[in-house]
């Protein structure tokens, strides 16, 4: 595996930036410009990247859709969230009508997981296959029924992919794509799944929407050997832990701190949060980034972990 | 987990030791079980200067003692934390949802005026 493109990364629901946002941001860049002179655009590039990410950037706002490059011909996504849109636009720019096969692996059916479908356009482009991967027994149904009138005017049966459905075990090692994909159940309304793959020696866990019930250690100890010496998790930190076990307990998300401490008991090299709260703005997760990144450090018994935040259009090589 | 613990008054000062992680917050949960008992009636302050480290595991432990003892409109406070558990607690929040003081008195003033006076009656004049 070489790669992981994230085109979605918020959680629950798509988000976007607006015009008081942005302006915010523009007046922070000026104010740091102030008499500055900047010759051509390399020296405006300069000075952009001296800039906090929040402040030149935006974490973005589409829902899950994380894409993995594997080293194969073919495409490996995770989810159908809104970020799938972006997806299928730049791989119709890179091949045009030569058609090509998508694995999707689903965590779950979810809305915020599954509303890209009807805006993924090479499902509609005949020669192409789409294959949908995941551990729920009503996968086709959610994917077909979010297509049916009134919820939306066209049809799954428009579809002219090959669209095929392929129900895993929990628990087996699976060969798709070339590599080894292993899923594990995790705790979420109407639950969700946790996917390992393997591929050359290189690890990626894709582990969303799960709440890990910190009154169980049996159930942490099972993630942490699904995490085990992985290179990259990708960790549902949607809220800080005193949300995640108080007012927000049982809805099915976890928080940073508890992603540290299962990635520092796994001995994985780096922890990638994920799913971000939709109400959160881009200042705000710059800052529970830090606040991680701190917490890592001052409980570190080991190897350091490396900690990043996920943004649309972010890539990690492996 | 032993508690060192000693009433002031009203309240009731207990000192865990060393590292409250997965491995020992069952522990801790048992030895905080009596001073949750409803027929105390004390508030509890946690004297935190020689904790080393708390997990998401034992903050967990510290939110349900503080949930049982508002149940029982008692209250819960903790105490003097190290630097490395304070930026836990603030890191996780907890700071948002815990009683924090940087000193057992302090902790004690916030807990109850008896509690305070009681403890100040039982120092030496000038010490800390």
């Amino acid at each position: 595996m070489k790669r992981v493109r994230f085109w979605g990364t918020r959680g629950s629901l798509p988000v976007a930036l607006v015009a008081a946002d942005l302006r915010a941001k523009l007046a922070a860049a000026l104010r740091g410009a102030s008499g500055r002179a900047f010759a051509d655009d390399a020296d405006i590039d300069a000075y952009l990247d001296t800039l906090p990410f929040d402040v030149a950037a935006t974490f973005g706002g589409h829902s899950s859709c994380v894409e993995i490059e594997t080293g194969g011909t073919d495409y490996v996504l995770c989810d159908l969230g809104s970020g799938v849109r972006p997806f299928g636009q730049a791989a119709l720019a890179k091949h045009g009508g030569t058609p090509q096969t998508y694995h999707v692996f689903m965590s779950h059916v979810h809305w915020d997981h599954i509303m890209g479908l009807p805006f993924f356009t090479p499902a509609y482009l005949p020669g192409n296959r789409v294959v949908v991967y995941g551990g729920h027994a009503v996968l086709e149904e959610a994917l077909r029924r979010q297509q049916a009138r009134p919820s939306f005017p066209v049809d799954f049966a428009a579809f002219k992919a090959t669209i095929e459905f392929v129900r895993l075990e929990p628990g087996q090692r699976h060969d798709i794509a070339g590599m080894g994909v292993t899923l594990k159940k995790q705790r979420h309304a109407g639950d969700s799944y946790g996917y390992r793959f393997e591929r050359d020696g290189r690890s990626i866990v894709y582990s969303t929407d799960s709440e890990h019930s910190l009154a169980d250690m049996k159930e942490t100890d099972g993630f942490v050997e699904f995490f085990r010496d992985a290179d990259l998790v990708i960790f549902d930190a949607m809220y800080s832990l005193v949300e995640a076990i108080s007012v927000k307990a049982d809805w099915g998300h976890s928080s940073n701190i508890v992603g540290v401490e299962i990635c520092q008991r796994a001995n994985v090299g780096h922890l990638c949060m994920f799913h971000h709260e939709p109400a959160s703005s881009d200042a705000t997760l710059a800052r529970v980034l830090a606040d991680t990144r701190r917490f890592e450090e001052i409980t570190r018994a080991g190897a350091p972990l490396t900690i990043t935040s996920a943004y649309d259009g972010m890539e990690i090589d492996l | 987990m032993e508690l060192a613990s000693h009433r002031y008054g009203d309240v009731v000062v207990a000192a865990p030791v060393g590292r409250i992680d997965h491995a020992n917050a069952d522990s801790l949960t048992a030895a905080l079980a009596p001073f949750l008992d409803p027929a105390d009636g004390a508030g509890l302050l946690l004297d935190f200067s020689r904790v080393d480290y708390i997990s998401s595991v034992g903050l967990r432990v510290l939110m349900l003692a503080a949930k049982t003892l508002r149940t029982q409109q008692r209250k819960l406070g903790v105490a003097a934390p190290t630097t490395t558990v304070r930026e836990i607690f603030e890191i996780s929040r907890f700071n948002l949802i815990l009683d924090l003081s940087p000193s057992v008195r302090d902790g004690l003033a916030r807990l109850s005026p008896h509690a305070v006076a009681t403890f100040d009656a039982a120092r030496p004049a000038g010490a800390a």
